[in-house]
């Protein structure tokens, strides 16, 4: 999958608690949540993000609860991919099974800027910031979780199985 | 001769079906138990219905509405309703009706649904509060639980171990949730990412069941997968006639490797609060005590047991919750609730001015029952402290032990149960 997009830069300790906060969970209507996606944390995203769009984190993105809302939102609110230099494990499993891209790359995070045009081909790992020019390559996923993304999330695999 | 395991890995590789395991290793294993809220069910069971029919037991499916129930507002009653309707059709046999349920991670070891040596996953990130049994048990999201629902199977990577000794003697004062917060200021909120963590030690064998679930409740505060502690005659006190299915205690082996081993000298855990907005920002109560606040919740699946509601009221008894401050106590069961009553600790609550809630998760993830208005502050003995966590995003949260929280609630502001003195 190719994805480009401009960079929303985060920090470190991105929970989910501010990437769709609790008191929006009495639902769970994609395009409901997309409109307070990262509300607490940065009260432009919404207005500023467009489809294909892409957030870049530090380190252990997507802590706290297990709130699959989290990537949910994410990926209603358009955003394709997150790049981050580590993610918290429940928030890595649910971008898995739901089907929003994930990369680990901490030396691409250090390297790309707030609103850098930024250039993904997710199942090769290359990540260019297309405003630098400078490329990276990300982590690749085990095989067995390739599987999973390949096979277009948990559900899919499972129902292919069952088959 | 398989290799010599953790307890983590021991557990999992019997859910397995296999010898052994090690760290890293992808397998796929039989689950004990699938649980999620009304806040995760909903999706799980639109998962479920994606492969199967019916749920893999409906003995082993638990579900239990506790996060936006009693319903809030229109859209949670939906969400509860969802979950209800399917818990009926199924014939799920865990499933908690308001007047029955309680505070999920405080009830199903109450209720003794799980038991030592289980593996367990819940929509439901504190799942790993019943690593304190000796079971493996972890948080995950609503797609991993709706595919454990339906086929009894989640895949997992062995997770690396890291332990914790914790010798010596805990002060005065000092309980399982100053323990925690303190192992959360030294590593970091993710210091444990990806990695089972085990509790061990003469500290932690000395403290009564109540205490240890409170420090395996923030495993996941600190990145962990799973916080487990050994079995031990406490362990099986409280397991013996209890849980409803046979349980199986197991040990790390002496070689086994772990990750890293991290002593801890009792003596140098005090009482401790973690400022906001991160778990591992914690400071010495003793030097908080500037901070003054609006609110105080006790409460929680991390302090909302009968040694956390004994604890809080031994410091209200006699006193009264300080005028510009609003406390509510929430027991986290209906049998907790129940044995509040019995041995006075209500009226204590009530002569203090406390607000006495229904067992609801409400105001510890900002849903209900308490939320706290711009600027406001709170010291909750709950679990979490994120912006927003409990009300708006200018709002503060402190998280201590239930009975610094009660004493601050006299005091108007952050301080110890001496302080009143």
């Amino acid at each position: 999958m190719q994805f480009k997009g401009t960079a929303h830069r985060y920090g470190r300790d991105v929970d989910t608690d501010v990437i769709i906060p609790a008191r929006y969970l009495n639902t769970s209507d994609p395009a409901e949540l997309a409109k307070h996606c990262l509300e607490d944390l940065d009260v432009t995203f919404v207005e500023r993000v467009r489809p294909g769009d892409i957030i870049v984190a530090d380190e252990n993105f997507g802590c706290g609860s297990s709130r699959e809302h989290a990537p949910i939102a994410i990926k209603a609110a358009g955003v394709d991919v997150v790049i981050a230099k580590s993610f918290a494990r429940i928030f890595y499993r649910n971008s898995i099974n739901t089907g929003l891209a994930i990369m680990e790359c901490p030396e691409a995070v250090d390297a790309i800027k707030q609103g850098d045009v930024v250039s993904v081909d997710a199942d090769a790992g290359l990540i260019t910031d297309e405003t630098t020019g400078a490329t990276f390559t990300a982590q690749p996923f085990p095989p067995f979780i390739a599987e999973i993304i390949e096979a277009g999330g948990l559900v899919n695999r499972w129902k292919a199985k069952l088959a | 001769m398989a290799r010599p395991m953790t307890m983590a890995e021991k557990i999992l590789a019997a859910h397995a079906g296999l010898d052994e395991v090690e760290p890293g290793q992808l397998i796929e294993c039989d689950l004990d138990l699938v649980l999620a809220n009304d806040v995760t069910a909903p999706i799980a069971i639109k998962t479920v219905r994606q492969i199967s029919e019916r749920v893999f037991d409906p003995e082993k499916v638990v579900l239990v509405p506790d996060h936006y129930v009693p319903n809030k507002d229109i859209k949670s009653a939906e969400q509860a309703k969802i979950v209800r309707d399917f818990a009926r059709e199924q014939g799920i046999t865990h499933y908690y009706e308001v007047g029955c349920m309680g505070v999920e991670h405080a009830l199903l070891p109450e209720q003794g649904v799980v038991g030592a040596g289980d593996l367990v996953i819940g929509a439901d990130s504190h799942t790993c509060t019943y690593g304190a049994l000796g079971a493996f048990t972890t948080g995950v999201g609503s797609t991993d639980a709706g595919v454990g629902m339906a086929t009894g199977r989640a895949w997992f990577k062995v997770p690396e171990t890291i332990k914790f000794v914790i010798d010596g003697k805990l002060a005065a004062g000092v309980t399982g949730k100053d323990v925690i917060l303190h192992i959360i200021g030294m590593i970091g909120v993710d210091g444990a990412l990806y990695k089972a963590m085990e509790f061990t030690g003469s500290a932690i064998e000395a403290l009564p069941m109540d205490e240890r679930l409170s420090i395996s409740n923030m495993a996941i505060e600190a990145g962990g997968k799973a916080g487990l502690i050994p079995v031990d005659d406490v362990t099986r006190a409280y397991m013996d006639g209890r849980t409803e299915r046979p349980y199986t205690a197991y040990y790390s082996d002496g070689d086994a490797q772990f990750s890293q081993v991290i002593t801890i000298d009792a003596a140098d855990i005090v009482p401790t609060v973690a400022f906001p907005h991160l778990p591992s920002n914690t400071r010495p109560v003793a030097e908080a005590r500037d901070v003054k606040i609006d609110q105080a919740v006790i409460g929680s699946c991390t302090n909302g047991r009968l040694d956390d509601m004994r604890q809080a009221a031994a410091v209200l008894k006699g006193r009264k919750v300080h005028p510009d401050v609003r406390c509510i106590v929430i027991p986290a069961t209906q049998k907790v609730y129940r044995q509040c009553m019995e041995e006075g600790l209500m009226d204590i609550f009530l002569d203090a001015n406390c607000a006495v809630s229904t067992p609801t998760c409400g105001p510890c993830l900002g849903g209900y029952m308490g939320i706290l208005a711009a600027g406001e502050r709170a010291i909750a003995t709950t679990n979490r402290n994120f912006v927003g966590r409990m009300g708006d995003p200018t709002s503060e949260v402190y998280l201590s032990s239930p009975a610094v929280a009660a004493a601050s609630a006299v005091l108007g502001h952050i301080g110890l149960p001496e302080d009143l003195d």
